[in-house]
């Protein structure tokens, strides 16, 4: 099988590919620069387990094929926030229990992370909206929806103290 | 109609399955079915940067050869390895087919213009509503950030929303192959399930339309987000002193293509509206309607979603006049 | 130690995080960083992939399997069929219902999906191109999808293995599609009853088709260590001690030699009890190969061909006296178990615990009889987030008490009021011989009917039916009522065992020289948040803060044996070892305490985290003080360290309950049902941690909902799955979900030691019955009595159809 080279950015680092043009971006990054993050929950691409943010986006890694990431800049669960100084939004998923097997939570994560950034602000419903193409068997939602819009709060106040400092 | 399928595979029979609503080939004694459900067949790779390249891509690399534009309907496809595409030619990189022009009330649309860009529109939705309206009732965020109109549009898959509503806007498809331009209204587009008229060659390049004025309403029964429409109907009207003035109906997922009402059309424009009217036009479209049973449920039940849907749309958009 | 301020009793034991506490998850660390550890994450040097060719047939003979063109492919290294399998004995497999199952076909395949040949070779892609290689020619044979129609007389013969065989694993054959026939109650008795009785109500209840379809599908990476000859297999194992020891069995290799391994599972809800092919063939490929071999399905294959869940065909007959005394119930169940016995069930009881089907009401006498049969469709079935069969029996009594009200005119409310088990009966011995260990079920009625203002909504749906025959309206307004009494926490050795393997569990505690600690239990987490939990129990048994005990599950060379974790088993047998443990170390502490306090063991009494000294409570040991002694001091009659362990056997059953509230507004045209109000209360005893209490009960409700209102196996008749993907297989998003209410009652078991009931499934039981229930009531109105789940868009809208409620 023929092979081709890829670059793109993951989590901020250059990284170099070299993989089948059918290798799906999540197991490129699953199984060639294993970030086991974002995991593979479904065949038909409606799952969402495999969501990360590329470019900017919400993204289904699984109906990516990697070299149509080329050049790419893309993010997984393991590059936000650290062992030492949590994102918020890892931080309330703990606050809110809004995970349980954890398998639904990188896909999770991710999608939250951009929908706060282009919803700051957000009722509930919006919320629910938005996390509509991520599925859970293990929470029914509702602790997920309380532990996004906590965030969302505390990202706003933490936004605020930057503001000030930054004046 | 199956000439333009690979003639190299030995079928027996073909069956529109319900899985998906794809069409299930199914090998009675050579190969093994539902081999793997994830992975595609090999392929080649390649990512023109301009529309002239890409046409000399797929007509040099022959009939294996298949355009990709944000692979949300055709990766799940190729991962079933329901097609056997050995050359991939993404467009993702070609510029020119990306982007919304409104000028002098023409609308043109780049075919990798995708679900999101037209949601997030202001110019758009000030011209064209019914498009944010529509767009937000398909599938789900992750999709609409890489789904494309020209994909939803170009493939004739049935259960696709935007077709039916390029028909209510009597949108204009410009195509490029190697024989050059030519443009296809979209409500001359579809012949068949995943049957266009769009020759092998050819790549949608845009769709073009006037700015549609008037009241409009895209109405979607589904069973969860993310699914295809039971049922979905999309009106455009006018009404003046109480009486139609001009009128769009288009329905989608109740026929084999999407299903421009033309009768109930000519029927409506120029009458008084009340409720006997609308009962009457929706009566037309769903006549007009041939939908398949799924596990949505049996035909009976989907004509008569449709008729509700249809006339929920009609009444909406009569509202928003 | 003079002007150190001692705590007060209540802050100390809040420091501990103990029993009742909404102590956060210690394991949400690595989730939320993408550090979890599934078995796709495994990556071993040299690991190969496995993958398998399924037959696209329901039933067909299997003529012949061209491998070659597939072996010729550059990254397969091999393609195993039962051929390969059959001299290792291991072509076929024991079912954990006494049943036996093909890993591979061997001259036939019976369900659509079947494994037929398993590929091997160099990664998934590699493999997937293998698959697609293989050829396979089959004979078409007859299909059965009908369980009524598996035993006329010229049905088809599926299991021709077991054609002869006039005796099966649970009793006499009397056709060779049958697979048992089980009793419980009385026969006669129950006829006369329903016979001579007053009033009668009688419907059959469908509970159709589902799967458990957790996230993360099965799957396993199988090594064998060819130079210590030691097999370890990770896996999506919900029992992990009993897949070494079935794995021992068959294989021959010894059970010291196998480790089992389960890391951090994606859900499981019943669909990774049972052994699959996959595992067996990795193992085989494993051993033949001599590398690793990694098995992970899709969802495709998740859905087709592992163990699905229900599909009892319930017909029942309910008698009462005019005034609505309940006075007997009849049962006769159609199970429809797919082309192989592959039920989880203990051992003597092949159609689960369906004899809870007397519910939360005092029936004076009953009869149940289940016939298991074969059909062409996936094998199983497993308890889907439910504790063996009792959904289904759950659901059954539910609809029967709606159906009798509906019989009485009586509101279905009041009918079960009336006719529930009373607080004073317990410990409540039922018809059909179950003995339930406690229960206030007027008391949780009540307080669920007052805080859904039960009164309102029925005065509610009276002005919406009114709008509706006026024509102003097209929605109805339905109730879903539904009381239910669960049974889990299998079980009592005596009569509770899988494969032999009595249900007992087992926790180990060490106590660590600084006064923390490591627990090892019996049990494995899926989601449930173990390792926080049952720290809290510990930790209010043995006064270490639980954020200082290590709760450990799932490695078979160091966890004790135990059957795993389903049908909500984990807190009531896990959880008393636990506390039995807990209590062993507590018991040698006291001594421990005794001999640095120079007094008598008698005379130290225990406070919290430390024992004192009686009347001179200034004169104490700390737990963490009492450790450090265990490995410093030498003590007469004592030996050194701190260490338990407790294999518990429980002495009953747990009997959770509930009463659930759905309310619903279903549009009559389009067959949509909009959820207004879900209101759940639950009584599962003494709560060990609220929080994920919640969370269970809001999981267990949106399976519930999934279940009762579109989530289907269904199947075509020639054997076709026609939601074998999340297309068509309904898992609802966040929009479909609604808020839920939750509320709960305490009702603590008496013979537990902690008197926790537990709760998982709870809500899965309960919820499926008020969904349902809402349906039903919405149209009671206009006649109807009993209409299958689910109830999806067009189902409801037939109902409305078939009540002539389209103009």
């Amino acid at each position: 099988m023929e092979k081709i080279n890829v670059s793109m950015k993951v989590n901020g680092k250059e990284e170099n590919l070299t993989v089948e043009p059918r290798t799906l971006l999540v197991h490129a990054l699953r199984e060639h620069l294993e970030y086991t993050g974002a995991h593979i929950g479904c065949s038909s691409s409606h799952c969402g387990a495999c969501t990360i943010d590329m470019n900017g986006k919400s993204v289904k890694s699984c109906t990516v094929f990697t070299p149509q990431a080329e050049g790419a800049d893309i993010l997984t669960v393991e590059g936000i926030g650290s062992p030492d100084k949590l994102h918020a939004i890892q931080e309330m998923f703990k606050e809110h229990h809004g995970l349980q097997c954890g398998y639904c939570t990188p896909g999770m994560i991710m999608r939250s992370y951009r929908f706060l950034q282009e919803n700051p602000d957000p009722t509930e419903d919006e919320v629910r909206f938005g996390i509509s193409g991520n599925l859970c068997r293990c929470t029914g939602y509702q602790n997920i929806v309380k532990s996004i819009m906590a965030a969302a709060s505390k990202i706003r106040d933490e936004e605020k103290v930057n503001k000030k400092e930054i004046a | 109609m199956f000439h333009k399928l690979n003639n190299y595979i030995n079928f027996s029979y073909i069956i529109l399955d319900n899985i998906n609503n794809e069409i299930y080939l199914i090998f009675k004694y050579k190969n093994s079915f539902m081999g793997c459900k994830m992975i595609p067949s090999a392929f080649s790779y390649y990512r023109p940067s301009k529309v002239d390249e890409a046409v000399g891509l797929i007509s040099s690399l022959g009939e294996d050869a298949r355009v990709i534009a944000g692979g949300h309907s055709l990766i799940p496809v190729m991962k079933q390895r329901l097609t056997d595409i050995k050359h991939l030619i993404d467009l993702s990189a070609i510029d020119e087919i990306k982007g919304i022009q409104i000028k002098n009330n023409v609308v043109s649309i780049g075919a990798m213009t995708t679900q999101v860009e037209l949601i997030n529109n202001e110019e758009l939705f000030k011209v064209a509503p019914i498009i944010r309206e529509a767009s937000l009732q398909i599938a789900d965020p992750q999709v609409r950030n890489l789904g494309t109109i020209g994909g939803n549009v170009a493939n004739g898959d049935p259960a696709n929303d935007m077709p039916g509503l390029m028909q209510l806007l009597d949108a204009t498809y410009n195509l490029s192959g190697v024989n050059g331009s030519r443009e296809v209204k979209a409500r001359d587009f579809y012949e068949g399930a995943y049957f266009t008229s769009r020759e092998d060659d050819e790549i949608l390049i845009s769709i073009s339309f006037e700015s549609p004025s008037g009241g409009y309403a895209y109405e979607k029964q589904k069973r969860k987000i993310g699914d295809y429409a039971t049922a979905a109907a999309g009106v455009i009207i006018k009404v003046e002193n109480n009486k139609c003035s001009s009128a769009s109906i288009a329905l989608t997922n109740l026929s084999d293509t999407p299903v421009y009402c033309d009768k109930a059309v000519d029927m409506i424009v120029g009458k008084e509206i009340d409720n006997d009217l609308l009962d009457q036009v929706t009566k037309i479209c769903v006549d007009q309607s041939d939908p398949v049973a799924d596990q949505r449920g049996p035909v009976e039940f989907k004509k008569y979603v449709a008729g509700i849907v249809i006339k929920k749309a009609l009444k909406r958009a009569i509202e928003k006049v | 130690m003079d002007d150190v301020k001692i705590p007060s009793s209540e802050e100390r034991r809040s420091a501990l995080s103990g029993l009742g506490t909404s102590r956060k998850r210690v394991e949400d660390a690595r989730f939320t960083q993408g550090k979890g550890n599934y078995v796709d994450d495994i990556k071993l040097k040299g690991m190969l992939f496995g993958d398998f060719v399924r037959s696209p047939l329901a039933h067909a003979r299997v003529k012949n399997i061209d491998t070659s063109a597939a072996l010729a492919l550059p990254g397969v290294h091999a393609v195993l069929t039962a051929d390969d399998l059959r001299p290792l004995g291991l072509h076929w497999m024991p079912t954990l219902a006494g049943d036996k199952q093909m890993v591979l076909a061997d001259g036939k395949v019976l369900f659509q999906g079947q494994e037929v040949a398993f590929v091997v070779g160099d990664d998934r892609y590699a493999v997937a191109d293998g698959v697609s290689m293989v050829k396979v020619e089959y004979d078409e044979l007859p299909v059965i999808t009908d369980p009524f129609k598996a035993e006329l007389k010229d049905a088809p013969i599926l299991r021709e293995d077991i054609a002869d065989q006039k005796e099966g694993a649970h009793g006499a054959r009397r056709h060779p599609n049958h697979i048992f026939t089980w009793e419980a109650g009385e026969k006669e008795e129950t006829n006369k009853v329903i016979d001579e009785a007053e009033v009668v109500a009688d419907e059959m209840v469908y509970y159709h088709r589902t799967h458990p379809c957790p996230l993360e599908t099965c799957g396993c990476v199988a090594s064998m260590d060819k130079v210590n000859g030691k097999l370890t297999v990770w896996g999506t194992f919900q029992a992990p001690h009993a897949v070494r020891t079935v794995a021992s069995l068959i294989s021959n290799i010894p059970e010291h030699n196998i480790r089992i391994i389960s890391p951090d599972i994606g859900g499981g809800f019943g669909n990774k009890v049972g052994v699959y092919p996959g595992y067996i063939c990795s193992i085989v490929a494993s051993i033949v190969t001599g590398v690793p071999i990694k098995w992970v399905e899709d969802r495709m294959d998740n859905l087709m061909a592992t163990a699905f869940a229900r599909d009892y065909w319930m017909r029942g007959k309910i008698s009462a006296t005019k005034d609505g005394k309940i006075t007997g119930l009849w049962c006769h169940t159609t199970a429809d178990h797919g082309a192989f016995d592959a039920c989880a069930d203990p051992t003597k009881f092949p159609a689960g615990f369906m004899n809870i089907c007397t519910g939360s009401y005092d029936i004076p006498v009953a009869y149940l009889a289940v016939d298991g049969v074969y059909t062409n469709k996936a094998p199983g079935g497993v308890a889907y987030r439910c504790s063996f069969r009792v959904t289904e029996a759950s659901y059954f009594i539910e609809r029967m008490v709606e159906v009798l009200a509906l019989k009485l005119g009586m509101d279905s409310a009041e009918l079960r009021s009336k006719n529930f088990i009373k607080k004073e009966q317990f410990p409540y011995t039922s018809a059909l011989g179950w003995e339930y260990d406690s229960g206030d079920y007027h008391r949780a009625w009540d307080k669920a009917l007052e805080s859904v203002n039960y009164k309102k909504l029925r005065e509610d749906q009276k002005k919406q039916l009114q709008l509706f025959k006026d024509g102003k309206s097209r929605k109805l307004m339905g109730i879903g009522l539904s009381h239910f009494t669960e049974i889990v926490g299998a079980g009592p050795v005596k009569n509770c065992d899988i494969l032999g393997l009595g249900m007992f569990d087992a926790c180990e505690i060490r106590i660590h020289p600084t006064g923390s600690a490591i627990a090892r239990l019996g049990t494995i987490s899926q989601g449930q948040g173990h390792a926080t939990t049952f720290a809290q129990i510990l930790a209010s048994e043995i006064g270490i803060p639980a954020s200082d005990i290590t709760l450990e599950e799932g490695d078979t060379d160091t966890a004790p044996y135990g059957l795993g974790t389903y049908g909500s088993r984990s807190t009531p047998v896990a959880g008393a070892a636990t506390a039995m443990a807990g209590r062993k170390i507590r018991a040698k502490a006291q001594m421990i305490a005794a001999y640095l306090l120079e007094v008598h063991d008698d005379d130290v009494e225990w406070d919290v985290d430390r024992f004192s000294v009686k009347g001179a409570p200034e004169k104490f040991k700390t737990m963490k003080e009492i450790a450090f002694a265990s490995y410093n001091q030498a003590i007469p009659g004592l030996e050194p360290g701190l260490e338990a362990v407790s294999y518990y056997d429980p002495p009953n059953m747990t009997y959770p309950n509930g009463a659930y509230v759905v309310v619903m507004e279903i549009d009559v045209d389009t067959g949509v049902s909009d959820i207004k109000k879900v209101y759940a209360l639950d009584d599962c005893g003494t709560r060990i941690n609220p929080m994920i209490i919640e969370g269970q009960v809001h999981g267990g409700l949106t399976e519930a909902l999934a279940i009762s209102m579109g989530q289907e196996i269904a199947y075509d008749e020639q054997g076709n799955v026609m939601t074998g993907t999340l297309m068509d297989f309904f898992i609802p998003t966040a929009w479909e979900t609604p808020t839920y209410e939750t509320d709960y009652t305490v009702t603590p078991s008496p013979h537990h030691p902690i008197g926790a009931k537990g709760v998982g499934e709870s809500p899965n039981v309960g919820g499926v019955s008020a969904f349902s229930n809402a349906v039903h009531d919405a149209f009671k109105p206009f006649g109807l009595t009993q209409a299958h789940m689910p109830h999806d868009h067009w189902r409801v809208w037939k109902i409305a159809k078939d009540l002539g409620l389209h103009n």
